[in-house]
């Protein structure tokens, strides 16, 4: 991933960041969209059960984690504010609380299914719990994935890598990281919250 | 051809054509006895068909991605092979078991080629594409690591692009995969389980990394667009195809005695395997589109741009039609698979290989840069004869598989497999006419690379 060259280069600015990650944003939400509507599809099946285990989520955990993660994606927003005007230091510190923040998201999530496991919950409990860990655990890897970009992005901030001119790799690591924001803002009340 | 070395992917080619032409034979004997079913009984039965069948495809397969390896590597870390010698050893050592295992299934019946070949000491033989003597097995993966040890060197110490590194995940993962032929578990829920990580996780993931960097590979040099670009897609198509073909394993989990949520699992993520074949189309056109160079091989621009179609139809289409859990159901282990199984490894593979080469063979043999132009006419017949005539074969199959599912599983009053396969004999007599043209059409492909006539030397510019 140390390609920064851009296909978009010398063009207008939109859509920011590389094009191939658009083509990865779109797989990417088509795969979780697939995801929702089976879920959608099952739950119209066993609409008891599914409200039944739904109330066994620790729904503020979800709530802290959507707040945490939104939070971060917009420490992202002011990092990429930061380098355009090459403020690097800034860039950096922002792109860290940044990563901070993701990390709480993984801790808080780590704890959720703990508990779940203590509980003796698996893939098998039912319906809905398979699809509560498949989907919540394919978010977390994604969420890794994000948080191994963003680490990246903040050591090639404090190498000079980026500038207020060249910092397309930025904006393409951001993008991601705004697409992993994006699909738990639909997960979260998906599967903790409507009933 | 710029480094002597690439020379050792000629025998390679050769030997990967020539098997061919003996899978499509042993094809045609086992579509016929579909419809005759004493048709060379007791010489050849139908399941030692089917296996010479299926195995010859992955074995020439194999010779030809190896083929292809030695091509593009060296030109690609732009040094000499390693060891261009052992590269012709491994080539005799392996067509010599490929010919021996052949011979062993022809000539004494399986169960007694177990005996003699010792396979009570590590039972292995027995399973559908695995049927090789575990003497032969193991022998296929010291050339395999051979293989490998030779390639890896090369590009350890030459050029590393991005290509050659994805060829080499692909081929290290097929090696890998491989080892699973060797665990034979006595529960047949897990045998199943993990045969499957050797089958499946070499079509539907490892394979289509080879797949995309020879693909890459013969695109760069056909259209000479930047090689930048090219990267870029094979890293989302690598990425998409691991996402979706690693856990897409689960649809071959469906009530086999694996846990319910693989008929979930299975169920969404084979349904996305589709995406990277997708995607590859996208590449290639897009490839096409931008070519800065008008190469004189049209005939491998063919082959090149239809590979993806045919893998996104074949494997794509063909495949999403009976992946979902419910459809599957019904449509298990009917014609609909043969229906796919054949359109997706002409796509996908066989035609992968007869791209590179048709790219590389010109040069191996002395041309400057492609077949005379009467040639290349005589390929490219060869190209639609073919494709053509593999729609055809899928079409039949699968218009057999929805009456065979019908009238054997849905229908009101099911009826027992050999009534209702006499009742679709049809579709299988069609299927056999198209098999012939298929024949016809690889024997024009073997002919155009003996056509004669002016040769166009240097690239022209577009």
């Amino acid at each position: 991933m140390q390609q920064t060259t851009a296909l978009t280069a010398g063009k207008e600015d939109y859509p920011p960041g590389d094009f191939v990650i658009w083509i990865v944003i779109y797989a990417e939400l088509l795969a979780f969209g697939i995801f929702f509507l089976s879920y959608a599809f099952a739950r119209s099946q066993n609409v008891e059960l599914f409200n039944a285990s739904q109330l066994e989520l620790n729904r503020t955990a979800g709530a802290i984690n959507t707040l945490v993660l939104i939070t971060s994606s917009y420490f992202v927003v002011r990092s990429i504010a930061a380098i355009r005007e090459n403020l690097q230091k800034q860039a950096a510190r922002w792109m860290w609380a940044a990563i901070g923040l993701g990390s709480i998201f993984i801790v808080i999530k780590l704890f959720e299914f703990y508990t779940k496991y203590d509980e003796g919950i698996t893939l098998s409990s039912n319906t809905f719990y398979m699809f509560y860990l498949s989907m919540t655990f394919f978010h977390f890897m994604h969420v890794i994935l994000g948080l191994v970009i963003l680490t990246i992005m903040a050591t090639k901030i404090r190498h000079g890598d980026y500038t207020a001119q060249e910092h397309d790799g930025m904006e393409t690591g951001a993008n991601y990281w705004h697409m992993v924001d994006l699909v738990w803002i639909i997960l979260f009340p998906l599967v903790y919250v409507i009933r | 051809m710029q480094y002597q070395s690439q020379m050792a992917a000629k025998p390679y080619f050769i030997a990967a054509i020539l098997l061919f032409v003996g899978q499509i034979v042993f094809g045609l004997i086992m579509g016929l006895q579909y419809v005759i079913g004493d048709f060379l009984f007791p010489e050849i039965p139908f399941n030692v068909a089917r296996m010479v069948h299926t195995n010859l495809l992955i074995v020439w397969l194999l010779f030809g991605f190896m083929g292809a390896t030695y091509y593009l590597v060296p030109e690609e870390a732009e040094t000499e092979l390693h060891s261009t010698k052992l590269a012709y050893i491994l080539f005799w050592i392996f067509l010599g078991a490929g010919v021996v295992t052949v011979l062993g299934y022809l000539l004494v019946p399986y169960a007694t080629l177990a005996r003699i070949t010792g396979n009570e000491i590590l039972p292995t033989m027995g399973r559908e594409f695995l049927e090789q003597p575990t003497i032969i097995k193991i022998g296929l993966v010291l050339v395999i690591l051979g293989f490998l040890y030779n390639t890896t060197i090369t590009i350890l110490k030459g050029r590393k692009t991005v290509v050659s590194w994805v060829l080499l995940l692909g081929l290290w993962g097929l090696a890998i995969f491989f080892l699973f032929a060797f665990y034979n578990p006595h529960n047949l829920v897990l045998d199943k389980y993990y045969w499957w990580w050797v089958v499946h996780l070499w079509v539907e993931g490892v394979w289509e990394l080879i797949m995309g960097a020879i693909l890459a590979f013969v695109l760069i040099k056909l259209t000479g667009v930047d090689r930048e670009v090219v990267e870029k897609w094979l890293y989302v198509i690598i990425a998409m195809t691991l996402l979706t073909g690693i856990i897409g394993t689960g649809h071959h989990y469906y009530w086999i005695g694996t846990p319910e949520y693989w008929q979930w699992w299975g169920s969404i993520f084979s349904a996305l395997e589709p995406i990277p074949f997708f995607m590859m189309v996208i590449f290639a056109f897009n490839m096409a589109n931008k070519r800065r160079r008008q190469h004189p091989n049209k005939a491998a621009m063919l082959w090149a741009i239809g590979t993806p179609v045919m893998a996104f139809l074949g494997a794509g289409v063909w495949g999403f039609l009976h992946t979902l859990a419910p459809v599957n159901f019904y449509t298990h282990g009917s014609q609909i698979t043969a229906a796919h199984g054949h359109m997706a490894f002409y796509g996908a593979y066989v035609m992968i290989v007869l791209a590179i080469i048709s790219y590389a063979m010109p040069m191996l043999r002395g041309r400057a840069a492609a077949n005379s132009d009467k040639s290349q006419v005589i390929e490219m017949w060869s190209f639609w004869l073919m494709t053509v005539s593999m729609v055809f074969i899928t079409l039949f199959l699968t218009g057999a598989g929805i009456l065979q599912i019908w009238l054997q599983r849905i229908g009101e009053n099911p009826q027992s497999f050999m009534v209702v396969q006499e009742k679709i004999s049809l579709f299988y007599w069609m299927r056999e006419v198209a098999g012939v043209i298929f024949l016809i059409g690889l024997v024009l492909y073997v002919i155009s690379f003996f056509i004669g006539g002016e040769e166009r030397t240097a690239p022209a510019k577009a």
